[in-house]
């Protein structure tokens, strides 16, 4: 078994003259939790949308879990393994805990009846307190409806997604940008729950400290290049800003170096 | 704490806190507007004391005034029909201008394979398709040709929305005008009557209520408990969401329409059975009645929220309203009045009581 879940070779994106990402090399380990830095519009977002299949690479390879893949969509992506929770939430406000992580692909009875076959709540309801269990998260009742979730529940729902389907690779962009103090403890607490399970994952933040207690790896994105990739552990935050904000540079991209 | 209990996490959870279905409001709402013809029926000095709900006269077994009861439930039963599939586009986050003409369209085009080769001993030859021999076909043919008719014009409605993105209100106001133009050329404006007595039997007595209530139990099961309901409500809560899940939007879209369109039909084919007669001018303004059907019963027009029982409650709202004037000798110019007001007045709680909910937290 590779030990390797998700790899870029020269991945390229070009919105017509504008290089938003160049020549990106990243490697991520099975189990390995790994922080994408950068200061806006340094390319990971960017990055993300390559991956995740929102978008097409201009140039360069992806392989995943093995395989050489090219998304087509979003959903490609999702079916391959690699969920996304992303800023905006894809949540459906008036529906409940179960029926949005089940959203569009619904646990059915009676399958002959193509669109109109029969919904198992039991299994969808059993199957999202086993998620949410999983990942720690807390919420009063899975059968209220969105809504009238505070911006950390919501959150929580939107990860919790996650684990329900056993996706090989998570991603999140900014996850506790627009939470307070005790929901982001929350969203981290679940981060550290999947990485207890052995769960890879990227986390794109802004919070240094933040992402010192959660990743193991700090890849840092600038003008649209990889230009460092440190071990949380070596380095500490004033470097780190150092190489965000260019005044210091690494000359080589080398996963092995910093393993 | 007796009633909170443990949630997920450990988190207390007080049931207390749910929110209250919005249906039950507007079965609250229904039984404070007959509360009300009631009372006003009990001291308006010319009433003479009469009741609107209950039987003061033993004429029925039970207590209930069953012939009132009856026509309120038979009165809107046929626009309840298409308040059902309405329900479905409005949950959606669309809307259905065409379903009172695609009414009128299919009860023409329905009612003239349902006609009679010979009327009082002579030949029928007024009758749309007496040339070519089609008259006296079973009961199953109109009915058949109307359904495909409604699908038909549904379909088109679902294609419009689901792939060129034009707003819903202008591609079935579209079709409203379409679908009614199609049923004054049929004929070239004349009535079709004189049904086979097989077609005729749809329509007949009480029929028209079963048939609302077996599809509202049909359609009420279809969206709480299978993938086609779920979906309905979470591309009108979320089509972005709907969209990134996984779930083939255009597709679906052009599915509700099209089932709504068909909906339409079936109400068509119970009117003309009723009526023993179909004419162009069929449905006029049914749209607007079974929109207001589904937003007195808290189908909310922003999409996503509100549920089948919801509309046959609002249904029943408006059957009582139109049966509580008739009760007091009102005329017909305030029923309309008042009808318009409670649409305002239902929108506007509605949307009072959302705002509240959110304020709460």
């Amino acid at each position: 078994m590779n030990d390797i879940i998700l790899e870029t070779r020269g991945l390229t994106k070009h919105y017509g003259g504008v290089h938003a990402l160049e020549d990106a090399n990243f490697t991520l380990r099975r189990g390995e939790h790994v922080a994408i830095m950068g200061d806006n519009g340094a390319g990971k977002s960017t990055f993300v949308r390559q991956i995740t299949g929102v978008e097409q690479p201009t140039r360069g390879e992806i392989h995943f879990d093995g395989n050489k893949v090219e998304f087509k969509g979003p959903i490609e992506a999702r079916e391959a393994g690699i969920e996304a929770v992303f800023q905006t939430l894809a949540l459906a406000d008036h529906l409940d805990v179960p029926d949005n992580l089940f959203l569009g692909r619904e646990k059915t009875k009676w399958n002959w009846l193509g669109p109109f076959r029969r919904l198992d709540y039991a299994a969808m309801h059993a199957d999202t307190l086993a998620a949410l269990e999983k990942t720690g998260v807390k919420i009063p009742s899975i059968r209220n409806t969105i809504q009238f979730m505070s911006g950390g529940q919501r959150q929580c729902v939107a990860i919790a997604r996650t684990a329900t389907f056993h996706s090989k690779l998570t991603i999140m962009d900014e996850p506790t940008a627009a939470l307070g103090v005790q929901e982001t403890a929350q969203v981290e607490n679940i981060v550290r729950a999947l990485k207890e399970q052995g769960e890879p994952l990227i986390l794109i933040s802004h919070n240094m400290r933040q992402v010192m207690d959660l990743c193991d790896r700090i890849v840092v994105f600038r003008r649209g290049r990889i230009c460092a990739n440190l071990r949380a552990a070596d380095v500490s935050g004033e470097e780190v800003v150092a190489y965000i904000t260019g005044a210091k540079t690494q000359a080589e991209y080398m996963v092995e170096d910093a393993l | 704490m007796a009633d909170a209990i443990m949630g997920i996490g450990g988190l207390k959870y007080d049931h207390k806190k749910r929110h209250r279905p919005p249906e039950l409001n507007v079965f609250l709402a229904l039984i404070l507007i007959i509360g009300v013809f009631e009372i006003l029926g009990q001291t308006l000095p010319y009433m003479n004391g009469q009741s609107f709900l209950f039987d003061t006269q033993g004429r029925f077994d039970s207590i209930f005034n069953e012939a009132r009861l009856k026509i309120v439930i038979l009165q809107v039963a046929i626009i309840g029909i298409i308040a059902l599939g309405v329900t479905q586009v409005i949950l959606t986050g669309g809307i259905d201008l065409s379903s009172g003409s695609i009414v009128g369209a299919t009860a023409m085009i329905a009612m003239s394979f349902a006609q009679v080769g010979e009327v009082n001993g002579s030949p029928n030859t007024r009758a749309v398709f007496f040339e070519q021999g089609w008259v006296d076909l079973p009961v199953m043919i109109p009915v058949m040709v109307g359904l495909a008719c409604g699908l038909f014009a549904g379909l088109i409605n679902g294609l419009l929305v689901a792939y060129t993105r034009i707003p819903p209100f202008i591609a079935t106001l579209g079709m409203m005008v379409t679908a009614r133009g199609v049923a004054k050329w049929w004929t070239k404006g004349q009535p079709v009557s004189f049904p086979t007595e097989s077609f005729a039997t749809i329509g007949a007595g009480m029929t028209p209520v079963y048939i609302f209530v077996a599809l509202a139990v049909l359609f009420y099961l279809i969206m709480r408990h299978t993938v086609y309901g779920k979906h309905t409500y979470a591309i009108g809560s979320n089509m972005d969401a709907a969209r990134m899940s996984g779930i083939n939007v255009q597709r679906h879209l052009t599915m509700v329409y099209t089932i709504a369109g068909g909906l339409a039909a079936i109400a068509a084919i119970v009117l003309s059975s009723k009526n023993l007669t179909a004419q162009a001018g069929m449905g006029v303004m049914y749209e607007l009645d079974a929109i207001a059907m589904a937003v007195i019963g808290g189908i909310s027009l922003q999409g996503g929220r509100g549920s089948i029982i919801g509309t046959a409650l609002g249904a029943l709202i408006f059957g009582v309203i139109i049966s509580g004037f008739t009760y007091l000798r009102l005329d017909a110019y305030y029923q309309e009045m008042a009808k318009g007001a409670i649409i305002v007045g239902a929108v506007v709680l509605d949307q009072w009581r959302q705002r509240r909910a959110a304020h709460r937290l």
